[in-house]
């Protein structure tokens, strides 16, 4: 019998395989994730206004750009401190009646990962500067600016939240430029992407296709060469610019700054290390934590303070890594604040 | 590589290139001449110079000849392209141990290569028809002198060149001086044959008339499709622009975010969406010997599917989008007008099929009926709540995304393939198996790849695993579809020289083949590494929502509309639209793969990001270059589709000598004119 001459048991059995196929390789897994992960203990629900700021980032289709996944890959290590989990998505649920779930994790990386942004770059000044025109901060970026998230206002009120944007940017609009709270809002999420630790005793997955060490000493275990130019680029570029002269009234330049030309670099590692807010009565913003987030080694440290001291005319003795091992094992000793 | 190959290699590319560009040097020179002979004013030493040399046959076997020459050349240079290609790409060469770049350099060399050769083709014979028409037109001036100079003088060099060729024939020995009479209709003279700019191509068949209520429905599914090719291809266009100019605008409606949804969706639901199902109306009936359940139905669908699409952009660019999967950001409100058309569309060409009068189902059918069951399938699993948690939505998202392109957009187009190109050929598919063995394997295989968009991830990996295998699977119905198809060409090839249509069908074929294995290629572990993430992913699918379904449905509508209307498109532009969308694709896709091997490397090496962006620029820049050829060529698609509408308010001669007649004679009797 030629049954695929019958329209009906043809049809069927294509209908079923396929079916069948997508129970196996969507469905059933889907469901399976649902049910065998839970959200880590010390993953912190999103606060009212995050929830605002994240379905600003949803209707503006961040995600086009934007990931939101660290990969098991060891080039995704510079955008968390270790690959993600099936927990960590597990506390995202369905929007609302109208939209779907949204994890974010996006398909392209047109831009930077956010994973873990909140702890890499979580400064509102540099964020609200950032929307309003990312060329600002970052000559080379295209991605889009976001103006409507701002209002000029000629007299702003009091509570108004400023925003540092040069002249250049503000075509002939006179006044200052005002965050509206989409905008704030939107800060507000990016500030909470946060990768959560793991508890202790869970073991976190590997780094997979580690970069081969490139160490022409043959010391053992010796890692490539820092570059200081190359790490200055990833962690202080954007704020203190790659003239090294910071923004007026936003980020402090470093260029001629008695703290990077000291002799002493006690201060210096402690700042890159845990981050400084000794500065904000002056209107410069906190610092984050860059060393600590990106978990910065320190040779890395040392690399990247010698290109402090020995670019954009500051000139003063360079720095070995041994000494800022020492400082950091120090610092490292040290009861943490708070 | 060996020092010693990286330096032969670029002087023998440098050799073999400076060879085929004297060769093109050398062909332009030789169309020029022609031309300027051709156009040459004539005085008395040429014609006397003429006739003397008047046999016909010498002047052919001379051209004959030169074209020979021409040919080898012509090998020479195809044999340099591939050399020149890989060096191109190869010149960095760590990537050379990569087996997935390996094959993807391979694959790419396929379109490109077809490209050149048609091209070639093309320059060669239009070097000959100039030549031939040069040569026609002295014939034509020649004899206007002859008509013009005094009949003695005439006498006397015709008796001097009849007594040096001793004796000619008067050519009509045979046939006899009697106009030649063409009882059967079988001849089409061109009678205001002039110097032709582009190659005369066959005109599409005269072949019985088309039921005009399905004519009219299948023009306005086509017709509406236009639309949003064009208007989701100017947004495109606008994307690829934003890439290179940020600040283009910095209006909230036109960002970039938005905005590429609406570019995706539109070109999916609105443009490849309704052309399918447009020309699917026609085939499905067709190929029973039967005729459509439902027009009504028809235009339900239509209207719904439009409505989804309109309400759909409009929505994104407010800023009302479902969470960010790609492809699926229409809110479920927006996307159920289109599961209702499917619905429809699938009840009626069930219904349609349950009354056919042929036995078997044709193959085309079940590739169609099957996508919109699937797309339905597809369509409920990515919008049910149910099992949409955490990365539930992931792993569906990745299921949805490429089942969207494999089951419906693949699935519906490979079955208007295996009606329209053989339809084309005049002869049937090469083989009925290899369709029904590409069709089981490709749901087995198909089905299993989504994932493969998100290795890596936290998704579990035997998931992941599972993607890759399946991906690697695909290999089986795509060669087996490609087989069929390049099978069914055979002992047909020379009808590609003489078609507007089968060029198309050629390109879809190739981009099939290519395309199709370059998602194999990038399925792997080792190759995701480097390009997932990267603009490779899109430079991939447009190369196959463009080079293949795009292709193919621009061939299926040249096809069928001049069918409908008796209108055809001026081959000028046909043409025109053919190589713009070709060139551009190559020109859109091969520096953004090239450039995001670049950044996916730059990545690996743990650079700074940025410096990946400023590394893209001039590869974004040739984007949207690339981009904009392909934009032009959808104006010209779109010219060629209001050409090619139903001629209105013009009086069709014959028609209207009839009329004319029957009013002097007033006999009331009815002709036909069938």
């Amino acid at each position: 019998m030629k049954w695929f001459d019958n329209h009906k048991v043809l049809f069927s059995a294509a209908l079923l395989l396929f079916v069948g196929l997508t129970v196996l390789v969507a469905i059933v897994p889907a469901m399976n994730n649902e049910r065998i992960n839970r959200p880590l203990p010390g993953a912190v629900p999103l606060s009212a206004e995050a929830i605002a700021g994240k379905s600003v980032f949803i209707a503006n289709g961040c995600v086009a750009c934007h990931t939101q996944q660290v990969r098991n890959v060891d080039m995704d290590k510079m955008w968390g401190q270790r690959p993600g989990i099936a927990a960590d998505y597990a506390g995202i649920t369905r929007t609302d009646l109208w939209r779907n779930t949204a994890t974010l994790m996006g398909t392209e990386r047109t831009g930077p990962d956010l994973t873990d942004v909140g702890n890499r770059q979580g400064n509102q000044a540099w964020n609200l500067t950032h929307f309003f025109n990312p060329r600002i901060l970052v000559k080379e970026s295209i991605m889009p600016a976001y103006p409507w998230l701002f209002e000029i206002k000629k007299e702003p009120a009091k509570g108004d939240v400023l925003v540092n944007v040069p002249a250049e940017f503000l075509q002939d609009a006179t006044g200052k430029v005002v965050a509206k709270k989409e905008a704030l809002q939107l800060v507000a999420y990016l500030q909470s992407l946060k990768q959560v630790k793991l508890p202790d005793g869970m073991p976190s997955p590997d780094f997979l296709y580690r970069r081969k060490q490139m160490d022409s000493t043959g010391a053992a275990g010796g890692t490539a060469a820092a570059d200081g130019g190359e790490l200055y680029a990833m962690h202080c570029q954007s704020c203190h610019q790659p003239n090294g002269e910071g923004l007026a009234g936003a980020f402090p330049p470093l260029k001629g700054s008695k703290i990077v030309l000291a002799d002493s670099i006690d201060v210096f590692v402690e700042i890159i290390l845990n981050g400084y807010s000794g500065r904000v009565s002056e209107g410069f913003g906190p610092m984050p934590a860059v060393g600590t987030n990106a978990d910065l080694h320190p040779d890395e440290i040392a690399a990247i303070i010698n290109h402090e001291r020995s670019s954009w005319g500051n000139s003063a003795k360079p720095v070995s890594a041994d000494d800022v091992k020492k400082i950091v094992e120090l610092i490292q000793l040290q009861p943490k604040e708070q | 590589m060996e020092p010693a190959v990286t330096f032969l290699l670029p002087c023998a590319i440098a050799l073999l290139v400076m060879m085929a560009a004297l060769y093109l040097y050398k062909a332009s020179r030789q169309l020029r001449d022609a031309i300027i002979q051709s156009k040459k004013p004539g005085d008395e030493s040429f014609f006397t110079k003429q006739i003397s040399l008047m046999d016909h046959r010498q002047v052919k076997q001379v051209i004959q000849l030169l074209s020979k020459r021409n040919g080898l050349l012509v090998a020479a240079f195809c044999m340099v392209l591939p050399l020149f290609s890989v060096a191109q790409d190869g010149a960095r060469q760590p990537l050379f141990s990569q087996t997935g770049i390996l094959i993807t350099i391979a694959l790419l060399l396929i379109p490109v290569l077809a490209a050149v050769a048609l091209l070639i083709g093309r320059v060669k014979k239009e070097i000959h028809r100039y030549r031939t028409t040069g040569n026609n037109r002295k014939a034509q001036a020649l004899a206007a002198y002859l008509q013009q100079q005094p009949v003695e003088k005439i006498r006397e060099v015709l008796q001097h060149q009849q007594q040096a060729a001793g004796y000619s024939l008067t050519h009509n020995e045979l046939s006899g001086a009697a106009e030649a009479d063409d009882s059967r209709g079988l001849l089409r003279v061109n009678e205001e044959a002039g110097l032709p700019f582009v190659a005369l191509k066959r005109k599409a068949a005269q072949r019985t008339a088309v039921d005009p209520r399905m004519s009219r429905l299948v023009l306005w599914y086509l017709i509406t499709a236009t639309f949003w090719l064009l208007a989701g291809t100017t947004i495109g266009e606008y994307l690829g622009v934003k890439f290179v100019a940020p600040d283009a605008d910095h209006l909230s409606w036109l960002s970039f975010g938005r905005l590429r949804p609406v570019h995706t969706n539109a070109v999916f639901w609105g443009w490849a969406s309704l052309g399918m199902i447009g020309l699917g109306y026609y085939l499905v009936p067709r190929v029973g010997n039967g005729k459509i359940f439902s027009f009504k139905l028809g235009w339900y669908s239509l209207i719904l599917i439009n409505a989804t699409v309109v309400t759909g952009s409009i929505t994104l660019m407010a800023g009302i989008n479902n969470g960010g999967g790609e492809y699926r950001e229409y809110i479920w409100p927006v996307m159920l007008p289109f599961a209702a058309a499917l619905a429809l569309t699938l009840y009626n060409f069930l219904r349609t099929i349950a009354r056919r009068k042929t036995k078997e189902i044709y193959i085309a059918n079940w590739y169609i009926v099957s996508a919109l069951m699937f797309c339905l399938v597809i369509a409920i699993t990515a919008y049910w709540p149910g099992w949409q948690n955490g990365l539930g939505e992931t792993i569906i998202q990745g299921y949805y995304m490429h089942q969207g392109v494999g089951m419906w957009f693949m699935l519906f187009t490979l079955g208007l393939v295996y009606y329209y190109l053989p339809q084309q050929l005049g002869k049937p598919i090469y083989s009925y198996s290899l369709g029904i063995l590409a069709f089981w394997t490709q749901i087995l295989f198909y089905t299993l790849i989504g994932t493969h968009h998100f290795v890596f991830s936290s998704i579990p990996w035997w998931l992941q695993t599972v993607a890759i295998f399946g991906s690697a699977g695909m290999v089986i119905p795509v060669i087996a579809g490609t087989t069929n198809f390049l099978m069914t060409f055979k002992n047909g090839w020379y009808k590609l020289n003489d078609s507007y249509t089968l060029p198309f069908f050629l390109v879809g074929t190739i981009f099939y083949f290519t395309g199709s294995l370059q998602g194999t290629a990038e399925a792997f572990r080792s190759t995701n590494l480097i390009w997932h993430f990267t603009d490779f992913t899109v430079a991939h699918s447009h190369l196959t929502m463009y080079g293949i379904i795009s292709f193919f449905l621009w061939a299926c509508i040249y096809t069928i509309v001049p069918r409908f209307t008796q209108q055809e498109a001026p081959q000028v532009t046909v043409g025109a639209h053919f190589w713009l969308a070709l060139i551009g694709l190559l020109f859109y896709t091969v520096p953004l793969m090239y450039g995001s091997t670049l950044r996916g490397l730059l990545w690996m090496e743990g650079k700074p990001f940025i410096d990946s962006v400023v590394m893209m620029k001039p590869h974004w820049l040739w984007r949207a270059i690339g981009g904009s050829l392909m934009w032009t060529s959808h104006l010209f698609f779109a010219y060629n589709l209001y050409k090619m509408m139903p001629a209105r308010n013009v009086t069709d001669v014959n028609e209207k000598l009839i009329q004319v007649l029957q009013e002097r004679l007033g006999t009331g009797e009815k002709t036909s004119n069938q």
